[in-house]
């Protein structure tokens, strides 16, 4: 039996599947990947970025980290593409395209 | 040697409830099961048991509060019958899909309508799909046994259980029964210890996931492992019960079925009235038997098919209709043991019988068998969807 949340991905057999898909550990939004559904990602145009941060605080999840009061490049890992971002960026820095896997 | 009382179905389920003292009891009262939250709430402004009682304003509630106090790491109880078994349907697949072992007493009563109050199982054939363990009872005295085991059972396999008996015929009416001394009890029962509840932030869950369809077939085949797991763990208990109470327990309940050519596949309290006229048949050389369904779900398909295997016909008695212009339920669940064992010999009738409280009668049981034995001399089955005392 597997326990950890991060072992609960799309391989897991019934017989490792926790009892009623419970999950036994805390804080787990952050060892499960929730952006494997997105068909439009965001992509950071550094050059046009000013680091005005007006995308940080409007983005549903954690895809956007910011350091030292600035900006990274998206966590795709969390990003569900719902375009947000791209939507309040000022300067035309974040542009949405096709997500091909 | 137990303790010898007089106890209506409901009281004998009240007063195993008391002697296991739960945790908490959510319940909202309807006939013919009020009894058994009266009775109990009693014993809790009594001070016997600890137990939280809390009343709700819906048998849905009354659901919800159990699967929340269930997964807390509480054991959790409630009683219903009838609409209030209907209303909970929706948090019924939730506590069994959580895998929460929540035991329920049911009363069983038909569905509005015609609006009616009385007994058969249309409430309980509702739900067999909600993925409860299912046990039934033919006597009080059965009822009473069965709840003493269920929570062994359903916290074995982490399968809520429903305890099941016949609406007023077994739960007002007295009979003699022999009850379980309190310590005895409590060593049977035992604590619950779940490893793994919500309570305690050492070790933090999440309980009642979203499953996208990556996991939902998965959790679903987990769930369906529970309930064939059940079968041993029911018997078991069964004989664990035996040893301390010398009335033992199995899936199904055999009775004069080693000779037997025609055969009853029954549930519930008409077994009784079964048994009387098999006696009465009996003592006329009739070979004549019964299959008592106890454990419904699981349903013992092999044992049921092993049993039928040498009748030469059977009669499905089903206290409920599936309106599906073919069977009831039982019908439906006693062909497919048969045809999946290869056993195609015995032929088999269905009777819906005894529908809102229609009397059920020793004279009623003997027409069945008199129609078996004509199917069983003839060969000729006739019509496999038939009616039971019902004014043509």
């Amino acid at each position: 039996m597997k326990w950890k949340a991060s072992d609960m991905t799309p391989s897991v057999t019934w017989k490792d599947l926790t009892p009623g898909c419970n999950i036994f550990e805390g804080g787990t939004s952050e060892t499960v990947e929730t952006g494997d559904w997105r068909t439009m990602k965001p992509v950071l145009d550094m050059e046009k970025c000013k680091q005005c941060l007006l995308c940080a605080p409007v983005c549903p999840d954690m895809s956007i980290p910011v350091v030292d009061g600035k900006r990274g490049d998206f966590n795709y890992f969390f990003c569900k593409g719902c375009g947000i971002c791209a939507n309040v960026c000022p300067f035309g820095a974040i542009e949405m395209v096709k997500d091909e896997k | 040697m137990g303790i010898r009382e007089r106890l209506s179905g409901n009281e004998a389920i009240a007063f195993a409830m008391k002697q296991i003292n739960p945790d908490v009891m959510g319940a909202f009262p309807i006939t013919p099961s009020t009894e058994i939250p009266q009775y109990f709430s009693t014993y809790v402004d009594n001070g016997q048991v600890d137990t939280e009682f809390i009343p709700v304003e819906s048998e849905h509630s009354a659901m919800s509060t159990c699967i929340g106090a269930q997964a807390a790491g509480c054991r959790a109880i409630s009683a219903t019958s009838s609409c209030g078994l209907s209303y909970m349907t929706e948090m019924l697949y939730v506590a069994a899909s959580d895998r929460l072992p929540i035991t329920l007493a049911v009363s069983c009563r038909a569905l509005s309508g015609p609006i009616n109050i009385n007994n058969d199982h249309s409430d309980a054939m509702s739900v067999r799909d909600a993925g409860w363990l299912m046990l039934f009872a033919e006597t009080n005295q059965e009822a009473y046994d069965n709840y003493l085991q269920a929570m062994r059972i359903g916290e074995a396999v982490s399968l809520p259980i429903m305890i099941c008996q016949d609406g007023f015929i077994t739960s007002h009416a007295i009979e003699n029964i022999e009850l379980v001394e309190d310590e005895k009890v409590k060593a049977f029962v035992g604590e619950y210890k779940p490893e793994h509840a919500l309570l305690g932030k050492e070790n933090p869950m999440a309980v009642g996931a979203y499953a996208t369809p990556v996991y939902y077939m998965e959790a679903k085949r987990a769930q369906a492992q529970a309930m064939m797991d059940a079968k041993d763990v029911i018997k078991k208990v069964g004989a664990e019960f035996a040893a301390m109470t010398g009335r033992s327990y199995d899936l199904i309940e055999k009775y004069e079925m080693d000779d037997a050519e025609e055969a009853l596949i029954i549930i519930g309290s008409s077994a009784g009235t079964a048994k009387e006229a098999i006696r009465e048949l009996r003592a006329q050389g009739k070979k004549v038997g019964l299959i008592k369904i106890r454990s419904f779900r699981p349903f013992p398909a092999d044992e049921i098919a092993e049993a039928l295997k040498n009748v030469k016909a059977f009669a499905a008695m089903d206290k409920d209709d599936s309106f599906n212009a073919h069977c009831g339920p039982i019908y439906a669940e006693v062909c497919a043991a048969l045809y999946a064992k290869g056993i195609f010999a015995p032929k088999g009738i269905d009777y819906i019988y005894g529908l809102g409280g229609r009397d059920v009668r020793v004279e009623s049981i003997q027409h069945v068998y008199a129609e078996l034995e004509k199917i069983a001399a003839s060969g000729e089955t006739g019509e496999t969807y038939r009616y039971l005392d019902v004014r043509e």
